[in-house]
């Protein structure tokens, strides 16, 4: 277990000042994946909400190097900087051992920066990548991506008479990223706060060896439409409804992390569609049979990851 | 092909420069933090996803332990994520505008 008090201390590198909305998480995030670090860090970042609004011209919220490319290569970028610095060690150019972090939205990594991801894996780079997941292109004004839950408004599904919002299942990109091998793939959410650290503590580690990936749960406050202050709430709620589970994958080995059927306190997923207001329509009697639909998927996925888990689902 | 001289080095920023910057200004709620109340378990100043917590790390009053102070109204934002986090509910957000009529008394 981590010690939050003894955490706290040490040093914050993503700071205040930023441009990023009130009470979007993505910073969040940002500042407790360089607070998790055992070594200093070098930074990517993928065009996404983060990258754009902590590095307005001519600021900066980063107290560590960090560069910025293009949207797709964020991984191209770190494997670069990791080979580079092998290079300049071997040549006893420099005598300097770091972590490398790759943080990028969905969009950069679902979608447009996953073939350099997948490349950079597998040529065997050792680097730690965080994904801030918030099911859109919030960015450029919530388009949709392929990390976008089904029947959610965005500006490019707009909800209409005939479809009502998005019509496609949501990737699972942690399952693509368990496809690669890596020592340690995990899925995390803010609520839980010290299973996040861990994990990102872990994910450093394993970049000993091979590269690491971790995907997190980040509420959008205008894609999404909720309140300023609900983020940490509401990913609580993701967790509750099965919707995000907590789960690892260490050396092949899967891991739930929290179940809250266990507990007791697994709950329908209409208290997570009914806070949010790209569902909104869902909440109109005539859409009854969509939700039905919403949870099914939740719930095959859910069953899927138990079994993974060696956990049996006949009993619940 | 360019030599390595004529490589541009693409635009760069002092780090931490981002702190200049006041985001004071988008505030429409103040978070007022009662620290007689506060238990000093720092999530405040974890979750605020723009630093505006403010600490002392390693306080004698807590033996050594982070200290809770105040709040950086140059950077809070007044999202109220620390309030909503805050297990023992010391942090009240407040109108900005009340806030900085007690600001003129005081
Ligand atoms: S209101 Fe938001 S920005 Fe202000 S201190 Fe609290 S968490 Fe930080
Ligand atoms: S969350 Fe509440 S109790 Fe904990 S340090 Fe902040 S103000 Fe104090």
């Amino acid at each position: 277990m981590v010690n939050i008090k003894e955490f706290a201390k040490r040093e914050v590198k993503l700071v205040g000042g930023h441009r990023l909305c009130a009470g979007c998480p993505a910073p969040t995030i940002g500042k407790l994946a360089l607070m998790a670090a055992d070594k200093e860090v070098i930074v990517s970042s993928a065009t996404g909400c983060l990258e754009v609004s902590t590095t307005i011209y001519p600021y900066s919220a980063w107290k560590v190097p960090w560069m910025h490319t293009a949207f797709e290569n964020t991984a191209a970028n770190i494997a670069g900087v990791e080979t580079a610095v092998k290079v300049l060690n071997r040549k006893g150019i420099i005598k300097k051992d770091f972590r490398y972090l790759c943080i990028a939205g969905d969009g950069g990594t679902y979608d447009i920066g996953l073939q350099a991801l997948s490349g950079a894996i597998e040529r065997g780079h050792k680097f730690l990548y965080v994904c801030y997941d918030n099911e859109s292109y919030s960015n450029t004004g919530i388009q949709r991506s392929s990390a976008t839950p089904l029947f959610a408004n965005t500006t490019t599904d707009p909800v209409g008479d005939i479809r009502k919002g998005k019509q496609e299942l949501r990737k699972n990109f942690t399952e693509i990223m368990v496809a690669h091998n890596m020592k340690y793939i995990a899925q995390a959410a803010l609520s839980n706060i010290q299973d996040m650290i861990m994990k990102l503590e872990k994910g450093y580690k394993a970049t000993d060896h091979t590269a690491a990936f971790i995907n997190i749960f980040s509420p959008c406050i205008p894609g999404w439409g909720i309140h300023d202050g609900d983020a940490v709430m509401l990913s609580k709620i993701a967790v509750d409804t099965c919707f995000w589970p907590l789960y690892e994958v260490e050396d092949g080995q899967y891991k739930l992390n929290y179940n809250p059927e266990e507990s007791g306190k697994k709950i329908p997923i209409i208290e997570f569609l009914k806070l949010q207001s790209r569902f909104r329509h869902l909440l109109d009697p005539k859409n009854a049979d969509l939700i039905a639909e919403f949870q099914k998927d939740v719930d095959d996925r859910w069953d899927k990851l138990k079994k993974k888990c060696g956990i049996r689902t006949d009993l619940v | 092909m360019l030599s390595k001289q004529e490589i541009s080095t693409g635009a760069q920023a002092r780090g931490g420069s981002s702190e200049d910057f006041n985001t004071g200004s988008w505030r429409a709620l103040r978070p007022i933090i009662d620290t007689s109340k506060c238990i000093h378990c720092m999530l405040c100043y974890l979750y605020c996803p723009d630093n505006a917590v403010c600490i002392i790390k390693e306080s004698a009053k807590q033996n050594g332990n982070p200290e809770v102070t105040g709040v950086d109204l140059k950077h809070c934002k007044g999202c109220s994520i620390c309030s909503q986090v805050c297990p023992v509910h010391c942090i009240k957000m407040i109108p900005e505008e009340e806030a900085k009529k007690v600001d003129k008394k005081d």
